[in-house]
């Protein structure tokens, strides 16, 4: 039991507890109206009214950032359940198809791999208009491939084995043992891939922002409050320095939770445990 | 040669094996013959010394008269290769898929032996040879996967000989193997302990391959050597109840001819009833005893002593009567 | 009346993967012109080692996948000729054991609702006395249902995946290497169950394993394959006290059976 409470479950669960709490806590209480701008009150530093002290325009900043986590995880969230799920809706289909349908799935993934999202976002907020459901999207749309190559990695291996064989000669359907047997048994790796691909959607999110291209003011986001700070770097390095250790809390979390849970889901690392 | 005495395995409460004596001369072939869960491969592995960190070893192991049972990983290794050698089931899975053949023989021929690199390959291509690999030189320069699995298993048998051991531990040799390459494998051990006065003691499921192999068998149970004694006459005369229903229940070895009954119902096989135990809930007194068809009110309490049936042979179980 | 399963004259090859893009892969003949027939209620033993094409021949049976030559008829019809709605109904009626009982019920799902899946897929009534009945039938408790194949031993387990092979009432099992990775001792059990069923339920059986003796205590009569082709075949006894073959020989003393 220890040895499953490796260095990386326990700091990644902690830093996943804390970034997912303060999303949370910010639907029901937050230390201000995270937009309420008080002129008087530039720059303040940290004090008992401001935890985190306030902005350029006297807004706090912790406010603002509890308000900021709960964007990401919002679209991180969607993001990632829109992709994953037509990724792994993909990934099933192109095996149990197999053949030529799954050379063709596949071939597309690859295309969608080496599309940049970036470019993505900024052809959708071309014909959309910036907001963070362009951001939603370009995130949900880069994450299909991903998840259909998991999913079909996993799926051919499930597949071969016979309880699957035994499931045909009881005279069921692809469908139905796609449903039933494969996608029960591909669980495992895809949870896995969604909690690192909720990191990279929590960065990619960040990054949209600082371009303009995710959350629109005055809906605060880790990655604008970074480039609104940009300017005021040598003013008040704070600024920069808040929103930059969020970003990189949540997505150090999410990617060390997910390493972990891929080494507990591992057979040969769980055999060697039991050993 | 090698001499086990009241050699115990333990892992925590458990026993993987319990008070097991065995012994094995120069040039002499034994079986060791059970099912899983019996401590045959334990067995095989506490001759080598490669008992799992975790487990606690007690009684006596002699090897060549030095005393090895409480010996440091190093000195086992020091005896290991030069003495006692192993094979294993999955050819494959012992060899390093990307070094070629030839390279993975010669390696210990170099290091422990301190060949150069000519004489090395030239006592290659001799073990090559001795274990019956055609055309030798070609086979040095091909990678594992590129020969049979039969093939395979010689290449090992023949890294097993390198340094000359006088007693070679072969662990399910011919499970993975096909019946008419089983054969070819079992005939060369037994040749090559002919030839090179080597001691072999051949682990296996297989009662028909131990037959072939071998001229004294230990039959073993829950952890324990029940019966021993020469193959030939426990296989045809088992005297431990365990034997007998092993040899019954494996079509082709004991038993009748199969076929029909009188009444046209297919003859059914003879069955011990249940399963093997997990180790940490085997009985204290007879391991067999649960499973056993003619057991006694204290066979599951008290411990049977071994008992000498006739001349070398050994079984150990209440109904024979006491100590040998 | 028709024999239950007639194999004329199939003939199965695999295309291998190319070595090189210009070049397609080479072909591998794993069945060559294998015939036989098997009347209600008998059985046929079939060994061979890897690479005889004897699993090869237990996919076509099962109509897995279909030969390039011949035909697989059962109770008259060709499976391979059949819709694949037509062929998932008449599925009920011929079921498969398979070699691996640690690999061949699915970890996530309950040994009742393994057992149900082919009264499932054929929309048959009363799954759960059914259930319960061939649980019963393989020497099982109703009981042991309810719990996951992990925590079965590997003889129980393909007990399990024996009862979801008879639930359907087939008239046909085909049995793939169903004792070769059981200890000795629980081996037996299984065969005498397999014997035990045959005769209370009339099935027919096709037996397939590469160890002549425990064939040779089930079946009739009795095929013998290598690479790819029958090279020996006749009635059991007959196959045993004289093999004309020197590979049966070498099965047969692999075996123990000669010396």
């Amino acid at each position: 039991m220890t040895r499953l409470l490796t260095p990386n479950l326990v700091l990644g669960a902690a830093l996943v507890v804390l970034v997912v709490g303060m999303a949370a806590l910010s639907l029901v209480w937050t230390p201000h109206e995270y937009a309420q701008m008080n002129m008087r009150d530039r720059f303040a530093p940290p004090s008992d009214i401001h935890l985190l002290g306030t902005d350029q325009l006297g807004r706090d900043i912790a406010s603002q950032l509890m308000v900021a986590a709960r964007n990401s995880m919002t679209v991180a969230l969607i993001a990632v359940l829109m992709g994953g799920s037509i990724g792994v809706a993909l990934g099933l289909l192109a095996s149990a198809i197999g053949g030529w349908v799954e050379d063709l799935i596949m071939r597309i993934a690859d295309i969608g791999f080496a599309f940049p999202a970036l470019l993505f976002a900024i052809m959708l907020s071309a014909v959309f208009g910036p907001s963070l459901w362009v951001a939603v999207l370009a995130i949900a749309f880069i994450n299909i491939p991903v998840f259909a190559r998991v999913t079909r990695g996993a799926a051919n291996v499930i597949w071969t084995r016979d309880y699957v064989a035994a499931a045909r000669a009881a005279g069921r359907g692809k469908f139905a043992i796609s449903r039933d047997h494969i996608l029960p048994n591909v669980a495992a790796p895809v949870i896995v891939q969604a909690t690192i691909e909720f990191a990279i959607a929590i960065l990619a999110e960040a990054a949209l922002s600082y371009l303009g291209l995710g959350a629109q003011p005055p809906s605060p986001s880790w990655g604008r409050m970074l480039s609104e700070a940009q300017t005021l770097m040598f003013m008040a390095p704070q600024l920069a320095i808040y929103p930059g250790l969020c970003i990189m809390a949540a997505v150090l979390g999410f990617s060390l939770l997910g390493d972990a849970l891929r080494d507990l889901t591992d057979p040969r690392l769980t055999r060697s445990r039991q050993a | 040669m090698m001499d086990l005495k009241g050699v115990s395995v333990g892992f925590g409460a458990a026993y993987a094996l319990r008070d097991v004596s065995v012994s094995i001369a120069r040039g002499e072939r034994l079986g060791i013959v059970g099912e899983s869960g019996s401590g045959k491969s334990m067995l095989g592995l506490t001759m080598m010394g490669m008992v799992p960190d975790a487990a606690r070893v007690e009684g006596a192991i002699a090897l060549d008269g030095a005393q090895l049972a409480r010996a440091s990983e190093r000195v086992w290794r020091r005896h290991r290769a030069r003495k006692v050698a192993m094979i294993f089931q999955e050819p494959m899975a012992a060899l390093n898929p990307l070094q070629r053949l030839g390279e993975t023989v010669m390696e210990p021929l170099q290091v422990h032996l301190g060949l150069s690199r000519a004489a090395a390959r030239d006592r290659t291509l001799e073990l090559f040879a001795e274990v019956g690999i055609p055309d030798p030189e070609a086979r040095l320069r091909q990678y594992p996967h590129e020969i049979s699995g039969g093939q395979r298993q010689r290449v090992l048998i023949a890294l097993a000989l390198t340094c000359d051991p006088s007693l070679l531990i072969a662990d399910e040799p011919t499970t993975a193997l096909d019946a008419h390459v089983a054969l070819r494998i079992i005939d060369l051990l037994v040749n090559l302990a002919a030839s090179r006065q080597m001691a072999l003691v051949f682990i296996s499921h297989d009662l028909a391959a131990v037959a072939r192999a071998t001229e004294r068998i230990a039959v073993m149970y829950g952890g324990e050597v029940i019966e021993t004694g020469p193959t030939p006459q426990v296989l045809q005369d088992p005297q431990h109840p365990y034997t007998k229903g092993l040899l019954g229940a494996r079509p082709g070895i004991g038993g009748e001819t199969p076929g029909r009954g009188p009444d046209g119902r297919r003859k059914r096989l003879p069955t011990i009833p249940g399963t093997v135990p997990p180790l940490s809930a085997l009985p204290a007194g007879c391991r067999f005893s649960g499973r056993c068809p003619v057991e006694l009110p204290h066979c599951a309490r008290v411990r049977p002593e071994p008992h000498r049936v006739s001349g070398n042979r050994i079984a150990t179980c209440h109904l024979l009567g006491g100590r040998a | 009346m028709n024999a239950l399963l007639q194999v004329r004259a199939v003939t199965r090859r695999y295309r291998m993967p190319r070595s090189s893009i210009l070049r397609r892969g080479p072909v591998l003949t794993a069945i060559e012109n294998v015939s036989f027939t098997l009347e209600r209620g008998r059985t046929l033993g079939i060994v061979g080692e890897s690479g005889s094409g004897k699993s090869t021949l237990a996919r076509l049976i099962m109509a897995f996948e279909a030969p390039d030559e011949g035909e697989v008829l059962f109770d008259g019809k060709n499976l391979h000729a059949l819709s694949s709605a037509e062929l998932r109904l008449l599925r009920r009626r011929f079921q498969m054991v398979f070699q691996d009982p640690w690999g061949s019920l699915d970890p996530r799902h309950t040994v009742s609702w393994s057992i149900a899946e082919p009264l499932r897929a054929t929309g048959a009534g009363e799954i759960g006395r059914r259930v319960d009945e061939a649980l019963s039938q393989v020497g099982l408790r109703p009981q042991d249902g309810s719990k996951y194949p992990h925590e079965f031993s590997g003889g129980q387990r393909q007990r399990i995946a024996i009862a979801r092979a008879i639930v359907t009432r087939p008239a046909l099992l085909v049995a793939d290497e169903a004792v070769s990775a059981l200890d000795v001792s629980v081996q037996a059990q299984i065969l005498n169950l397999l014997m035990d069923l045959q005769e209370d339920l009339g099935l027919a059986m096709v037996f397939i394993s590469h160890d002549l003796p425990v064939v040779a205590c089930l079946a009739d009569d009795v095929l013998v394959m290598r690479a790819g082709q029958a090279i020996e075949a006749g009635p059991t006894a007959a196959l045993i006290s004289a093999p004309r073959a020197q590979y049966t020989r070498a099965l047969l003393a692999a075996g123990g059976l000669m010396p």
